[in-house]
């Protein structure tokens, strides 16, 4: 199986928001989802997380800018952007902020998971 | 005219000529506009100095046939006064028993002659008609004249010359005749009988040699002194009499026997006699003639001439006006088209994102329960489920690959500049589909024009722009078919490629739509995305796209391309 990690997706909608971390938590991944990015730095002052997936467009919020602020308080933590085709553009705007990848919704899972999984493997080689 | 134009302005295609009458209409009306314009002047001013000129022409011929006949008529008047003048004095002074004496008339001839010249003889002719005496060369004393013709006009006037006549002398003369009315004793005409040859001399000495011929006629027509042309005196004049008028001399142009004269005449005053000259217009008129040729060769050549060059100017601003309308019509239609698309693409921009959350929702639901199945124990229904959910993935990946197309479709993406080798990004797209290709046992050809030159454009674009038509051409081909793609550059800064196929081709309606997008003739299988993107990237590109086809021969599709993008060209200029 994989190796356990955790991790914070934050995405304003809620039926997907909610599949998503069953989905994740059936494939055995602890998971934690929030709909706002106030919310999300909450959640990343309480406790750990391996990795975080942000939307990049939250309601009332820009996800880039969520993201610079999430990296303020844990500038090590990974981030991976869920992007509609349409914010590619924002998504390429977020990379150059410090987002290691970024993931075209509607998700193919597997990927996602393989994604997370490099994404924390390569943090952890660097941490260590 | 019509003729005319269609060989100048039109070799252009049917599309073209739906304008056709409109230009055809403007290269008439601006021809006729500015020939009248030009012509008219010209025109005006050659009848004008025309006119003038001929007028000045005859009236330097006419004026010395004018003088001629005023001389003439001058001299003859004289001729008859000063003899008239005579013949009154004589029968005034001298008593009748005097003149019927042989003696003194023969004095008086012999007076007469030495002052006046062409006197034949003279006579004295009683009331009677009986010559009483005569003095001349012919035995004519006693004769009678009551029969003579003039004898009857002179009895009832005062004076009276005659026509000419042959009489009993036998040769051309005439009268002059002087009545002493009174008592019959004294009662008597005083005739003098005019030799004509003093006044032919006269006469035919007054004009030129050539072409020249002068004589009197009389009231009937009958030639009173020889004519050059027509006879011997009393002979008829062949030509229409001219008027008897006061007025001193009269020129007119006749034809006479098919020859065109000048004609001047002139009535004698107290005489039956009308002087008449002819000058022949021939060789008068041969400077008027040359004038004539050379007026009417300058008018043919400038007419001619002007026509030429309005007509060459007329064609070219014509011709021009309407590349310059087609190339407007061309580029408003593009515009149209562009904006059009630019509108569609928002549309559908906004259509596929909203689209695309749902179509996440559905993905991850469909994904939950293809997971939850997945952890149960087997169940009669689990395999028709997982099929379930599997087709609804499937359904799902579709409608995201759409959603995708539509919004790359209106995505408005920043073009990269760089060396692009197009023969070698063309194999790389037949790379991707070598296996379909070999699988459909698809032959394809390839010819590259030696001096091709590398082109500076988006590899991106132009590799999916050559990607949807090949997959084009592909899904039109039958098992077997053939494609040709040829490179060149045959148009100056520009690489040409032609894709052509040999599939089941597209209609002409069908032809007309092809670029629009969700236009699609693949039913069930195509989103209608692939030639409007096509589209798009060729107009990004700065190219030019033609596509010509025939239903059941195969399909042409022309991209031209700039080797330098315009917009990188303007970037290394600054």
């Amino acid at each position: 199986m994989y190796e356990p990690f955790r991790v914070l997706i934050v995405d304003d909608e809620e039926d997907l928001l909610s599949t998503l971390v069953e989905r994740l938590e059936f494939r055995g991944i602890e998971t934690v989802g929030v709909q706002t990015g106030t919310q999300a730095l909450a959640e990343i002052a309480k406790q750990e997380f391996d990795i975080v997936v942000q939307d990049v467009k939250l309601k009332g919020e820009d996800g880039v800018e969520v993201m610079k602020r999430i990296k303020q308080v844990r500038p090590n933590l990974p981030v991976i952007l869920l992007t509609g085709h349409m914010s590619q553009e924002t998504s390429r705007e977020g990379l150059q902020a410090g987002a290691i990848d970024y993931v075209l919704k509607p998700i193919n899972l597997e990927d996602l998971i393989v994604k997370m999984q490099e994404a924390i493997a390569t943090h952890r080689r660097s941490e260590s | 005219m019509g003729g005319l134009f269609q060989k100048f302005i039109f070799s252009g295609t049917s599309a073209e000529k739906a304008g056709y009458p409109r230009y055809r209409r403007m290269w008439r009306n601006t021809i006729l506009a500015v020939s009248a314009v030009c012509l008219v002047p010209l025109l005006t001013i050659t009848g004008v100095n025309y006119y003038m000129y001929y007028r000045s022409f005859r009236h330097d011929i006419t004026q010395p046939i004018e003088r001629i006949a005023a001389i003439t008529k001058r001299y003859l008047e004289s001729f008859l006064e000063e003899r008239i003048a005579a013949a009154q004095y004589i029968v005034s002074r001298e008593q009748a028993e005097d003149l019927y004496d042989q003696e003194v008339l023969e004095s008086i001839l012999v007076r007469m002659r030495n002052s006046f010249g062409g006197i034949i003889d003279i006579g004295v002719v009683d009331s009677g008609g009986v010559m009483r005496a005569y003095a001349g060369p012919y035995d004519l004393d006693g004769k009678s004249d009551r029969d003579q013709d003039w004898f009857n006009k002179a009895v009832i006037r005062d004076v009276f010359v005659s026509d000419v006549f042959m009489g009993h002398r036998n040769l051309p003369h005439f009268i002059i005749a002087v009545n002493r009315s009174g008592t019959s004793s004294r009662s008597l005409i005083f005739r003098s009988t005019i030799d004509t040859d003093v006044i032919i001399r006269q006469i035919q000495m007054a004009g030129p040699k050539r072409d020249y011929d002068a004589f009197l006629i009389n009231r009937s027509g009958l030639l009173q002194t020889p004519s050059r042309l027509y006879g011997e005196a009393l002979d008829s004049f062949p030509g229409d009499i001219p008027p008897y008028t006061d007025s001193p001399v009269l020129v007119n142009e006749v034809v006479i026997r098919g020859q065109a004269y000048f004609m001047g005449s002139a009535a004698i005053k107290g005489s039956p006699f009308i002087f008449v000259v002819l000058v022949g217009q021939k060789n008068l008129m041969s400077g008027w003639f040359v004038y004539q040729r050379e007026m009417l060769a300058f008018l043919v050549v400038s007419v001619v001439a002007i026509l030429l060059i309005i007509m060459w100017i007329t064609t070219g601003w014509v011709r021009q006006l309407k590349e310059s309308d087609l190339q407007r019509e061309a580029t408003i239609h593009n515009v149209e088209h562009t904006n059009r698309m630019a509108s569609i693409g928002r549309l559908a921009a906004g259509v596929a994102h909203e689209i695309n959350n749902p179509l996440a929702i559905i993905n991850e639901k469909a994904g939950l329960i293809t997971d939850i199945l997945g952890s149960t124990t087997e169940t009669s229904q689990k395999e028709k489920l997982l099929k379930q959910t599997g087709m609804i993935l499937k359904s799902v990946t579709r409608c995201s690959e759409i959603t995708h197309r539509l919004l790359g479709f209106a995505r408005h993406m920043d073009t990269t500049h760089e060396p692009i080798a197009v023969d070698s990004l063309i194999r790389e797209v037949l790379g991707f589909l070598e296996k379909e290709a070999s699988f459909r046992d698809i032959l394809i050809e390839m010819t590259v024009s030696d001096s091709l030159p590398t082109v500076c454009s988006d590899k991106g674009q132009m590799q999916q722009l050559f990607l949807n038509l090949i997959n084009n051409a592909f899904d039109a081909m039958e098992k077997g078919g053939c494609l040709q793609i040829n490179i060149s550059d045959l148009i100056p800064d520009r690489v040409s490629v032609t894709i052509v196929d040999d599939g089941i081709g597209i209609s002409k309606d069908d032809l007309e739509n092809i670029f629009e997008p969700f236009f699609t003739t693949k039913k069930s299988q195509g989103t209608g995305l692939g030639l409007s993107i096509t589209y798009g990237i060729v107009q990004k590109l700065q190219g030019t796209i033609k596509v010509e086809s025939e239903v059941g021969k195969g399909t042409c599709f022309t991209i031209t391309l700039p080797v330098n993008h315009p917009m990188l060209q303007e970037s290394n200029d600054v």
